[in-house]
């Protein structure tokens, strides 16, 4: 039988040094939905994102514990760490064009994994770029230098370059801040499509975009878990805890 | 309407004292750091064309591909011109490889700790080390303990130990200047830290990290005290104009030893001789220095981001 849930995260506390981020954080992720995380600023939201891909262990004084299980696997029991980044596709808040070309950013992470094939880099770069709203501006200079697009620009390079190895988990952390009003509904769009394929987790300050894309709806405070249920049920008069009934409303501490 | 809001022109058209003072500060700044940067040219300048003029009858061809004669007071420099391309070549195998895998290493992989803490120390520290201090610890090691007597070899690897340290520092200076993010945004795509290294790092900081050798290169050439007694030799007998007339076991002429001795040891060597010497060696610096700063202009003009 297949486990419904696609992530699932137990107990996880995440240190950086003595401050701890994430307090004994338990989420079940499920398949094929949007998941929503939302909550204050430092709340260990953008931590919580990075302990699933396992980069977290690349930030000096980071220390984690408890369980984190794709599929039933647990994570950190993986030895082809890259094989697991390349499942996670992950896209942060500030975007990175890297100093390559348009097409050699879009084409970074199939050629990493060994993909040679002129053709094939194509038909991903020409998808990706699509499916980030990007490819109707690039086109025609694929050749240019990533670092040298407009801000949201890059950042929708960042979404294409998350989506170039087909990843089955999408992690969107604070993914629209620099990206104008009708583009962002472009993406959403998209994103909608794509929980066909994948399971996405959004990261959003925005609380308006995860009640529009959330189909869960996590909410985090000081790195504790406050409050998980359904979009509808977060959003509703009545979301059962006061906190929660708070931050969606605006009126927060 | 908008009565309440306070006009702006009078702020901004109006120069305060403050402003005033803002402005003449601004001027005075440009033009004393202008003055600075023009009065380093002048002794430079005053330098090269003196020892140019001074050496000016010595300056031929056969001056270079000649071998010394009459007991170092005619002919020419070729064996002490190869000496120094032999002894600095050979001490660039050494250590570039290595500076450049310890510099890697440092910014790349070792994580913050105590011990790293401490060796980053001793580099910087070996980079102030004067060279007559590495040139004892040459003696003692490869001469004297290593068994590689007075040699090419041994003067090489004691150049080695000398321009390690600027060229570790260099290159973890180099590396750092290449924006974190970067990386992590290749490690998010499974990309390995070798991978990043490799396709992102290395080719943004390759020519900051050939400056410092660069500069290591003109410092190799232009010491005497560490091949002074590790390999150079007073006069060496080579054919002229033969570019392998070396072997690494034996000892060599090189160009600043060589100007050491004959302004020092040697009575009677035509003056313009002297200057000449001195005039290849600075040149040699010379370019080495201007493949530093052309390598610098083209990576600003291809700085990516
Ligand atoms: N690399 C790091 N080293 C040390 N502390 C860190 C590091 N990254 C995050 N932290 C700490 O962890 C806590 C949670 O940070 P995190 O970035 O996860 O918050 P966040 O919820 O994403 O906030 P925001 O909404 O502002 O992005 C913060 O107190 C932060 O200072
Ligand atoms: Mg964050």
């Amino acid at each position: 039988m297949v486990n419904e849930n696609r992530v699932e995260i137990r107990n996880l506390t995440v240190r950086y040094g003595k401050t701890i981020s994430l307090h004994d954080v338990s989420l079940d992720i499920p398949r094929n939905k949007i998941f929503a995380i939302i909550g204050p600023a430092n709340s260990g939201k953008t931590t919580l994102l990075k302990s699933i891909n396992r980069t977290l262990e690349l930030e000096s004084g980071s220390s984690v514990q408890g369980n984190i299980t794709i599929d039933g696997r647990e994570i950190h029991e993986i030895w082809n760490v890259y094989e697991l980044r390349r499942r996670i596709g992950m896209v942060f808040p500030l975007p990175v064009g890297l100093p390559l070309s348009v097409y050699d950013n879009v084409a970074y992470a199939p050629r990493m994994a060994g993909e040679r094939r002129r053709k094939v880099l194509d038909e991903i770069v020409e998808r990706c770029l699509r499916q980030a709203a990007l490819w109707d501006e690039v086109k025609d200079r694929l050749k240019n230098l990533g670092t040298m697009l407009s801000g949201g620009q890059q950042q929708r390079l960042t979404i294409a370059r998350a989506l170039s190895h087909s990843p089955e988990i999408l992690c969107l952390d604070e993914f629209s801040i620099a990206i104008d009003p009708v583009t962002t509904m472009r993406i959403e769009d998209v994103l909608v499509q794509l929980k066909e394929e994948m399971t996405i987790i959004l990261v959003t300050n925005l609380v308006q975009q995860a009640r529009r894309l959330g189909d869960m709806t996590c909410f985090i405070n000081k790195g504790r878990v406050v409050q998980v249920d359904t979009t509808e049920v977060m959003f509703s008069d009545n979301p059962g805890n006061q906190l929660t009934y708070d931050y969606v409303r605006g009126v927060f501490g | 309407m908008n009565n309440h809001q306070p006009e702006i022109s009078s702020a901004l058209f109006t120069a305060t004292v403050f402003t005033r003072k803002k402005q003449r500060m601004q001027r005075i700044v440009g033009i004393v750091f202008g003055i600075m940067a023009v009065a380093i040219l002048i002794p430079l300048f005053v330098l090269v064309t003196y020892l140019i003029i001074r050496a000016w009858p010595s300056l031929t061809w056969d001056f270079l591909t000649d071998v010394p004669k009459n007991g170092m007071r005619g002919g020419g420099i070729w064996p002490a011109l190869v000496g120094t391309i032999y002894t600095v070549t050979f001490s660039l195998l050494i250590a570039v490889p290595i500076g450049v895998m310890a510099g890697i290493y440092l910014n790349e992989y070792a994580k913050d700790s105590w011990f790293t803490r401490i060796v980053n120390m001793a580099v910087v520290n070996l980079a102030g080390v004067p060279s007559i201090v590495h040139a004892l610890f040459g003696v003692g090691a490869f001469v004297l303990f290593a068994g590689m007597g007075k040699s090419i070899i041994s003067a090489s690897f004691t150049l080695a130990i000398m321009t390690l340290p600027v060229i570790i520092v260099s290159t973890t200076e180099a590396l750092a200047s290449v924006p974190r993010p970067f990386r992590t945004a290749c490690w998010n795509v499974g990309a390995s830290k070798w991978q990043t290294i490799r396709t992102i790092v290395l080719p943004n900081s390759i020519s900051g990290i050939l400056t410092g050798v660069i500069l290591q290169v003109c410092r190799a050439a232009g010491e005497t005290a560490p091949i002074m007694f590790t390999g150079a030799v007073f006069f060496k007998y080579v054919q002229r104009g033969d570019f392998f007339p070396y072997h690494l076991n034996e000892q060599c002429m090189a160009l600043s030893y060589h100007l050491h001795t004959i302004s020092t040891q040697v009575p009677g060597v035509p003056e313009p001789m002297l200057y000449a010497t001195a005039v290849v060696l600075l040149g040699f610096v010379l370019i080495f220095n201007s493949f530093a700063i052309v390598l610098r202009v083209y990576m600003r003009n291809r700085k990516k981001w």
